[in-house]
């Protein structure tokens, strides 16, 4: 079978596209990282890839918000061919600062109407402690998940996080429960056995409502979720023995296989 | 004019300084509530203005926003502090935000930014005079209004451009001294008189341009002047009597260089000669490592000087052609806990000192995506005034990638900001003590950086150091364009036009222009036909590039402004025209008698004391906020055990780059200031053996380690400071060379005094290893119960100088030494670790064997019963003596004959079994600690931020 290709954007400030194309091959995926700024003027085009993925790091140094410049580009000089992307079915994946772009243009939204990026139902904001964090988390699938692939996944995923805006929000509690109906909850954050972490710290790092580490579009083709999977290749990445090793690789496994 | 506020997102800002408050006794004014202001210099209708919070300002959640165009429709309290950055700081945010205005179709405006701080409870002006002082704003940096500020859009800074010529030739020694002071040139007399005579030589008087260039290229930052002296060395015994007096001819040459003609390792690189030392690492790769210091811009701006310093520090990897991976960072502090009255004038708190650093360590290096993975924080009193910030880069480049040097023709390239006043004599100000009213008169020294402009910087040297697009490169540090491009042009000769150096404002003076340390610049040499790929390459990573002059081959430094010459000067008189320094240096040996009796009875009170010591105790609220994961390499981190949050000797990492090779590096530290205050010349010998230990416990092979040396000290010119500085350069000189590991760079940091008081001397070693096989790196933590527990080395009175000591105010007694023996303990553990008969390694250092139990407990939750009667005659000193070269061990008892063959000419003593809940220490019969792990733990996370 013929490798997916899959492209990794890079925007000024962009830090983990490189461990992210590494995760992406090693899943099967055929992954290159372009910059932006070819996507824009054409000489990238999305048209012969199957997923677009926006990794981690400080897009324009998160200068107004984590993620709002990011969320600009993508909204004004990648609109068409983004939107194109997506309205053909194509697949997009944001991990923390990719997360925080796709929240902040309106891409993954949880309103009930149609969304404009100024009245988005969700954000992703300063973690209830006040300070970036980085330590390593368990989260799982949420059930019903429209993000089919990631209802394979056996066990909870162990990574680690390393954000300072990444507390999920939600305006009024109907969101929350609206999302979840939806099926639009991709991943919470819960105890190694699985349980729900019911907001305890540092289980739940950073104080996200339901536990929600990630969230899709109600067609499940694009997910995002702030913990970095990409970093938990291997067993000795794990700072601690676990029962299954590399679980970062099997969620992006997963990801490859559907496309 | 629009103020816009946008109200609800600083809610985690506000909280912080709601806690701050009661330090400064102010618990009646209430909670703080904080708004984001920002300024535009334009006339927006109301349309405009709700697109702009639509799409940039507000969070449609957590924020509400609301505008005026004019102030005085203001409707919110006036018991309120609002704090902006004053007019030439970098500010991204504002200049992001002008950007952003055009994306939305909207007219050009300049932005401005503030931070509105309103108190619930009205105080008076006074307290809110305070609040701003003490707390919000800092004076370096920033400016504050009580009520509402009016914003200051950058703008032309009115200098002028005019280039003075100063007489120098007939001016008497006392008025070339006051010409020094005047003009911040940190120049000493001998040094302006070989000014004076050189220009009377030329037949003119130098320009300010000239003069300015001298200082920074004379300066001790820049020539390490006290490193290369001559010293009239007085060494004598504790009675004052002469041990002996020497000449010594430079101490980089005797005690640094010296290490490396006796230890010959083919794995060198490059040593002393660049930005920054390199060793191979692969059959491919190479490692670069830099260590520098940050300290008076720390003192001054935490924030921007711990920001700036870890900007330089990587582009110091840069300047070798490295792409940087990994951080470090290490910190001394004053205590925590000092009271406000014993804070001296003119300096912050050291709650505010580490807020600001640590803040401004974690924004710049998780911005770049480095791993800030290792690291120490020491408190004593002696930082109050002068802490200590040491930044550490590590980078990796495929070998004998990094080009030769410039050649006749090559253009001198200029990429990355664009330069203002910033940083403006940041060279000769960290040559001087600090004072009370260094912040007024220093403050353009301190910058804030601006980690995604350095992000674009690095990729696109990456890419044309890989298309061999230049044959030099340098970063722009201390001095700015006169010290990068002088020193690039040092052997060739270089012409540079000053009026093609892009500029934030214009109207700078060319001196200025020349002197600037704006932050995020580097110079290539690049040859004519390579510009234009090069250019390209600029334009995709949207970096600035400018052509600012080229290499002659003349061997004058010459420099143009709007088509006159304003500068020049043979390239031999700057670099190396300055007077050798004669320096005195007296050293007194300390007492070796140890104190009579020991204040401590009870082990358990004396391990709780140890514990709690808040530079022993856990770190992991400041660990937490760098980002130590990214690149996905790591593989020991700073923090270990089940909870993952024990102590760890030396951190381990897989580099992105060198995967495949089956190799990863390992990076620790050394540094011990409360020994060296005792003796100077065994804190040297600790820090050295410490490093090696802490990597070796890691997995790192003890035959490919090298080193790098920072010495943080006082005033040099005092003959006591100097006397210890070379007391603790012979202490590291001889450990290297018994353990045969090779320093590799190195970087000093002098005159850190205030008010004749200096720090206490303090020596970083920092280290870096190979781990041949990354499936086999080496934890600290106990891990199985049942295990064994080995101690790998002998015991000796040595608490003279030990962390013991100085928390109960003892002086005297016998300090550790270092000994070439050592390495075949090393090598043994080294050889056992490879084959995997150890399931955890710790080195025993300060608090001596019974705090690196008691850490190996905590870390793991695994109790011990240990007992230690042979490993000294002494209780106390079976416990806390501070011995080098010790390890602690735990072996599964089927693996015991494997070590204890492989030790068997070794001083190895087992000492107990690991299992249960309690930490029991025997001496004699006598049980002298015994506390529950969990009491343990307490003890050792309790003292956090």
């Amino acid at each position: 079978m013929a490798r997916p290709r899959v492209l990794i954007f890079h925007s000024p400030g962009t830090n983990r596209d490189a461990e992210t194309l590494r995760a992406l091959e090693q899943a099967g995926a055929e992954a290159e990282i372009v910059h932006v700024w070819d996507v824009r003027t054409g000489t990238v085009s999305l048209a012969d890839c199957r997923a677009v993925v926006l990794p981690g790091g400080f897009g324009y140094g998160d200068a107004l918000g984590a993620g709002i410049l990011q969320a600009l580009d993508l909204t004004t000089w990648l609109q068409d061919a983004v939107g194109t992307f997506v309205e053909q079915g194509g697949r997009v994946l944001g991990i923390c600062n990719g997360f925080q772009t796709l929240v902040k243009s309106g891409l993954l939204d949880g309103g009930c109407e149609p969304v404009k990026p100024g009245n988005r139902a969700v954000t992703l904001t300063h973690n209830e402690r006040g300070r970036f964090e980085c330590r390593w988390v368990h989260m799982a699938p949420a059930a019903d998940c429209a993000a089919d692939w990631l209802q394979g996944l056996s066990m909870p995923i162990f990574c680690p996080v390393a954000h300072g805006e990444g507390r999920f929000l939600t305006r009024g509690s109907d969101t929350l429960n609206h999302l979840a109906v939806q099926g639009r909850i991709a991943l919470r954050y819960v105890h190694a056995d699985g349980r729900a972490a019911a907001g305890s710290y540092p289980h739940n790092p950073n104080g996200s409502v339901g536990d929600v580490a990630g969230i899709c579009s109600p067609d499940g083709l694009v997910v995002g979720f702030m913990p970095h999977p990409e970093d938990h290749l291997l067993r000795r990445h794990s700072p601690v023995p676990v029962p299954v090793d590399a679980m970062g690789l099997r969620l992006f496994e997963a990801f490859v296989e559907a496309l | 004019m629009i103020r816009l506020e946008i109200r609800g997102g600083l809610g985690h800002r506000a909280r912080a300084v709601t806690a701050q408050l009661p330090f400064l006794g102010l618990t009646a004014i209430g909670t703080c509530e904080a708004t984001a202001v920002y300024f535009l210099d334009a006339d927006f209708d109301d349309d405009a203005l709700e697109l702009l919070c639509a799409r940039l300002l507000r969070d449609p959640v957590t924020e509400t926003a609301a505008w005026m165009r004019d102030p005085r429709d203001h409707a919110g309290s006036p018991a309120a502090v609002e704090v902006a950055r004053k007019r030439g700081v970098t500010d991204a945010e504002a200049r992001v935000l002008e950007n952003a205005l055009v994306r939305l179709g909207l007219p050009p405006a300049r932005a401005a930014r503030a931070t509105r701080y309103e108190f619930a409870g009205t105080p008076g002006e006074a307290d809110l005079h305070r609040i701003a002082r003490d707390l919000l704003c800092n004076a370096t940096t920033e400016r504050y209004a009580v009520g509402w500020l009016q914003p200051e859009f950058e703008e032309g800074a009115g200098h002028s451009s005019r280039c003075e010529t100063i007489p120098v030739r007939d001016l008497t020694d006392v008025l070339l001294a006051a010409l020094s002071r005047d003009r911040s040139l940190s120049l000493s007399l001998d040094e302006m008189q070989t000014i004076r005579r050189a220009f009377r030589d030329f037949g003119r008087d130098p320009t300010d341009v000239e003069l300015e260039t001298l200082a920074q290229t004379w300066s001790e930052h820049c020539q390490h002047k006290t490193f290369k002296a001559r010293i009239r060395f007085r060494h004598e015994d504790l009675q004052g009597r002469p041990i002996g007096t020497e000449t010594i001819d430079g101490i980089f040459d005797t005690c640094i260089r010296a290490v490396n003609h006796e230890v010959a390792k083919e794995w060198l690189v490059s040593v002393f000669e660049d930005d920054a030392g390199v060793i191979r690492f692969t059959d491919d790769l190479d490692l670069a490592f830099k260590v520098e210091t940050h300290n008076h811009p720390s003192a001054l701006d935490p924030f921007g000087g711990a920001h700036t310093g870890v900007g330089g520090v990587v582009r110091d990897v840069l300047g070798v052609s490295a792409r940087p991976i990994a951080a470090t960072d290490v910190l001394c502090f004053g205590p925590p806990d000092l009271p406000d009255a014993e804070v001296p004038a003119g300096t912050l708190h050291p709650r505010r000192i580490r807020e600001g650093v640590v803040r401004g360590i974690g924004d710049y290096g998780n911005k770049l995506g480095l791993p800030t993975l290792s690291g120490a924080i020491v408190y004593d009193r002696g930082y109050v005034n002068n802490p200590l910030v040491y930044c550490g880069c590590i980078g990796v480049a495929p070998h004998g990638i990094h080009p030769m040097g410039a050649e006749v023709g090559d253009l001198v390239v200029a990429l990355g900001g664009r330069t203002g006043l910033d940083g403006l004599h940041g060279a000769t100000f960290s040559s001087a003590d600090l004072a009370e009213d260094t912040r007024e008169t220093q403050g353009s020294a301190v910058q804030i950086g601006d980690p995604i402009l350095e992000k674009g910087l690095m990729e696109l040297l990456g890419k044309a150091r890989d298309e061999r697009l230049y044959t030099a490169v340098t970063d722009c540090g201390a001095g700015g364009f006169s010290s990068a491009i002088g020193e690039m042009g040092s052997e060739l000769g270089v012409e540079v036009h000053l009026d093609r150096i892009p500029v934030k404002y214009p109207d700078l003076a060319p001196w200025e222009l020349w002197l600037s340390e704006a932050q995020e610049r580097m110079v290539v040499a690049v040859p004519p036909a390579r510009l234009a790929r090069l250019q390209a390459l600029a334009d995709h990573w949207e970096v600035e590039l400018s052509i600012l002059g080229k290499f002659t081959g003349d061997h004058e430094l010459h420099i143009r402004h709007e088509g006159r010459t304003v500068g020049r000067l043979p390239m031999d008189f700057v670099h190396h025209g300055w007077p050798r320094p004669e320096l005195n240096a007296i050293h007194r040996e300390p007492s070796t008698r140890a104190p009579a009796g020991t204040p401590w009875t009870d082990g358990d009170q004396a391990l709780k004391t140890l514990l709690t010591h808040p530079s022993v105790s856990s770190k992991e609220a400041v660990i937490r906020t760098f980002d130590h994961e990214v690149r996905g390499g790591t593989l020991v981190r700073p923090l270990t055990g089940p909870c993952q949050d024990g102590p760890a000797d030396g951190v381990v990492f897989e580099p992105l780059e060198a995967a495949g090779s089956g190799r990863a590096v390992a990076v620790a530290q050394g540094i011990n200031p409360m020994l060296g205050l005792h003796d100077p010349y065994a804190m040297g010998g600790a820090a050295v053996d410490e490093t090696v230990r802490n990597l070796v416990c890691a997995g790192a092979d003890p035959d490919h380690i090298a080193l790098l040396d920072n010495f943080c000290w006082g005033n040099p010119t005092l003959p006591d400071r100097l006397g210890a500085l070379v007391r603790a350069a012979q202490g590291c000189r001889d450990a290297a060379i018994a353990l045969q590991a090779p320093f590799i760079s190195g970087k000093d940091s002098l005159y850190n005094e205030y008010a004749g008081e200096p720090i206490p001397g303090t020596l970083l070693i920092s280290g870096i290893g190979i781990v041949p096989d990354v499936d086999r790196c080496m934890t600290a933590h106990a891990k199985h119960s049942g295990s064994l527990l080995f101690v790998l080395g002998d015991t000796r009175a040595e608490l003279g100088g030990s962390l013991l000591h100085s928390l109960y105010g003892l002086s005297g007694g016998t300090p550790p030494v270092t000994k070439a023996a050592f390495r075949d303990r090393y090598r043994a553990l080294h050889g056992l670790i490879r084959s995997g008969s150890v399931l955890s390694a710790h080195d025993a250092s300060e608090g001596g064997l019974a705090l690196a139990a008691a850490e190996m407990a905590l870390a793991g939750r695994m109790g011990m019963e240990l007992d230690l009667t042979e490993v000294h005659a002494d209780p106390w000193h079976a416990l806390f003596s501070e011995s080098n070269g010790r390890i602690l061990i735990e072996v599964d008892p089927e693996a015991v004959g494997v070590v204890t063959e492989a030790c068997r000419d070794l001083p190895l003593l087992r000492l107990g079994r690991l299992g249960g809940k309690r930490v029991l220490m025997r001496h004699n019969g006598t049980v002298h600690v015994d506390a529950a792990v969990e009491a343990l733990t307490a003890y050792w996370r309790g003292a956090e931020l």
